[in-house]
């Protein structure tokens, strides 16, 4: 199961970065959403994979028994899911916004740096 | 009582931008709030440095929980000085946004955005956790994102998609690498890792040295180092010269303070970062300096020279790998006064370049000229800042570039010394560009009648370049704070006091 997921993460950092290198914007979207799910699923699986109860001490005790899943790593993707919403909420609103002001989707067009 | 002092330079922003969106109908009353508010903002930050300097450092746990449980927030000398230099750019640009935005943008949501882009900003400084660091750059970069798109002009809306696209992707990096650190070490606290990530480098360099690896990439983005500063230049020109002012000033300084707070205390162990940036520093410096050569628009000339004044602070933390003590004193110290020099001259000079628009009607040098006839006041405002950028003694940017040039003397790093003395010559050789383009020069034929710059355009400039001689003149005082700064990274022991984190391995 760890080597599914970790093989998962990698394809989906490959995919992102690939979608993000397109010159069209709209993929650059895909590719962001992708990035932030290869993140999610890393933290996921980096903080330990195990089939166990949840962190709930029982009353009078000071920690919860051994082998409870740890939390920490649950709520860092709850987190980073939430602001990943409004990032890429944004996002999709300004490449809106830049195709209709430039009148094309191909971001050689933008003029940067030159 | 000093909880609250803690949490204020976060709270008051957030407030503000509260009351300023509770009054989105009302123009005046958003800029009163808005003013107010930067001014509140300021005087808790000053509070907060005043506390910390002469009582020691502060900290608090959100919610009540204990450190390394909870999320601290830590004010040490480091934190608080960034804190309140941070919370004097606020005021200073809020003043002179007053009179520069345009009225619609002011409407559209300027004035909430303006602090919430503070809070994240404070937040990045004071917290003493890596979650919450990532939260803090995500709430800035938000606010940051509509600033730069508000108003929605074509080269904005240009700008704004590059500088959006690789910001996400600093964070994505940054979001695994947190995750990755938490995976190995089990605590997020900044205090708590500096014990445990040494452990961990020591039975898996390799890993560590990889997610080290995942940090500067992450950090070296939000800071604008070489080769990761794309975004900088596309984006930095293209909206109102307030956004862009507060931007300039603050936005890849909390880059590099992230570097800064992140890097020695959690990754002092694994030398190959200290070497990275080194030759990031020097690369940095050089090709920030020949960015600008051939840019002809102020704000952008201005942009390209962000990027190399980031070469000289990071240099400052690439020389604590030294193995002198003394050495390393000095590089941190001048590192942090480069810091506080750089956010003041460089939020000036941009603010400048507005007041040179608003007087010609145009930044694009080629189209302007004879400013110093015409407002001979402009162009002794514009010279305090530009030559203290170049480091022209006796102003503030002459200490900070000898402090750190010393630094790397001591260190015997010649070629490092001689890419910072190369790369401030380049930028004398663009202030006197703008010089002699935007002042020195006879104004074309065709040229616009002078605008006219009400007084709150002009007062920020003003205070600004008196705080610029007044450190030029008197550099001590800011090199001890700075001093005091350095000596709180490079002692992880009073990082972990301040946060109340005495044993340092709970849990």
């Amino acid at each position: 199961m760890l080597l599914v997921l970790a093989l998962l993460v990698g394809l989906l950092y490959a995919t992102a970065l690939y979608l993000m290198l397109r010159r069209n914007m709209v993929k650059l979207i895909f590719g962001l959403v992708l990035l932030g799910h290869a993140a999610n699923l890393l933290i996921f699986t980096a903080g330990g994979l195990v089939r166990a109860g949840a962190p709930v001490a029982a009353e009078g005790m000071a920690a919860p028994p051994a082998g409870v899943a740890d939390p920490v790593p649950q709520a860092l993707v709850l987190t980073a899911i939430v602001i990943g919403f409004a990032v890429v909420a944004f996002a999709a609103v300004l490449v809106r916004r830049v195709v209709r002001t430039l009148g094309t989707d191909d971001s050689d067009t933008l003029r940067t740096t030159g | 009582m000093t909880d609250v002092l803690v949490i204020l330079p976060v709270l008051v922003p957030l407030v503000t931008a509260a009351l300023a969106m509770a009054a989105w109908k009302h123009l005046p009353t958003q800029r009163v709030v808005g003013v107010a508010g930067a001014a509140v903002g300021l005087a808790a930050a000053t509070a907060l440095g005043w506390w910390v300097f002469t009582v020691g450092p502060v900290s608090t746990a959100a919610g009540g929980w204990p450190p390394p449980f909870g999320i601290t927030l830590v004010a040490d000398p480091l934190a608080v000085v960034m804190v309140v230099v941070s919370a004097l750019m606020g005021f200073a640009v809020a003043v002179y946004a007053v009179a520069e935005v345009d009225e619609v943008r002011q409407r559209d949501t300027f004035w909430p955005l303006f602090h919430v882009l503070l809070m994240g900003v404070q937040g990045a400084f004071l917290t003493g956790d890596l979650f919450n660091l990532y939260v803090c750059f995500e709430v800035m970069l938000m606010a940051s994102f509509v600033l730069l798109a508000l108003g929605g002009d074509r080269p904005q809306m240009e700008g704004a998609l590059t500088y959006v696209a690789l910001n996400l992707l600093s964070s994505a990096l940054f979001l695994a690498a947190v995750g990755l650190v938490y995976a190995k070490a089990h605590t997020l606290n900044l205090a708590d890792l500096s014990v445990r990530m040494p452990l961990v480098a020591a039975q898996e360099p390799t890993l560590v040295a990889a997610v080290a690896g995942l940090f500067l990439v992450a950090f070296g983005i939000k800071a604008g180092l070489f080769p990761l500063y794309a975004w900088l230049p596309a984006s930095y020109h293209t909206p109102p010269v307030a956004v862009s002012a507060i931007f300039a000033g603050l936005l890849t300084k909390v880059g590099v303070y992230a570097l800064l707070r992140v890097m020695p205390l959690v990754f002092g162990t694994v030398p190959a970062v200290f070497t990275i940036l080194l030759w990031a520093a020097c690369l940095t410096m050089i090709a920030g300096v020949l960015g600008a050569v051939a840019q002809f628009n102020v704000r952008r000339v201005l942009s390209f020279h962000i990027i190399s004044q980031i070469g000289y602070m990071v240099l400052g933390l690439a020389l604590i790998a030294s193995p002198d003590a003394g050495v390393r004193r000095l590089a941190l110290a001048a590192m942090v006064f480069y810091i506080a020099h750089h956010i003041v001259v460089k939020t000036n000079l941009f603010l400048i370049a507005g007041l040179i628009r608003r007087l010609s009607g145009s930044e694009e040098l080629k189209g302007i000229g004879g400013l110093a006839s015409a407002a001979p006041w402009l162009a002794a405002l514009f010279l305090i800042p530009a030559l203290s950028l170049a480091g022209i003694p006796p102003l503030s940017g002459f200490w900070a570039k000898l402090a750190v040039v010393r630094a790397g003397l001591d260190a015997s790093l010649w070629w490092a010394v001689a890419a910072a003395l190369v790369a401030g010559l380049l930028t004398l050789v663009s202030m006197v560009k703008i010089w002699n383009e935007a002042f020195w020069k006879a104004a074309p034929e065709d040229r616009v009648p002078l605008g006219i710059a009400p007084w709150p355009l002009v007062a920020p400039v003003a205070a600004l370049a008196l705080i610029t001689v007044v450190i030029g003149l008197w550099p001590e005082l800011l090199m001890r704070i700075a001093t005091s700064a350095a000596d709180g990274v490079l002692d992880p022991a009073a990082y972990r006091a301040a946060v109340g984190l005495v044993t340092g391995t709970g849990g």
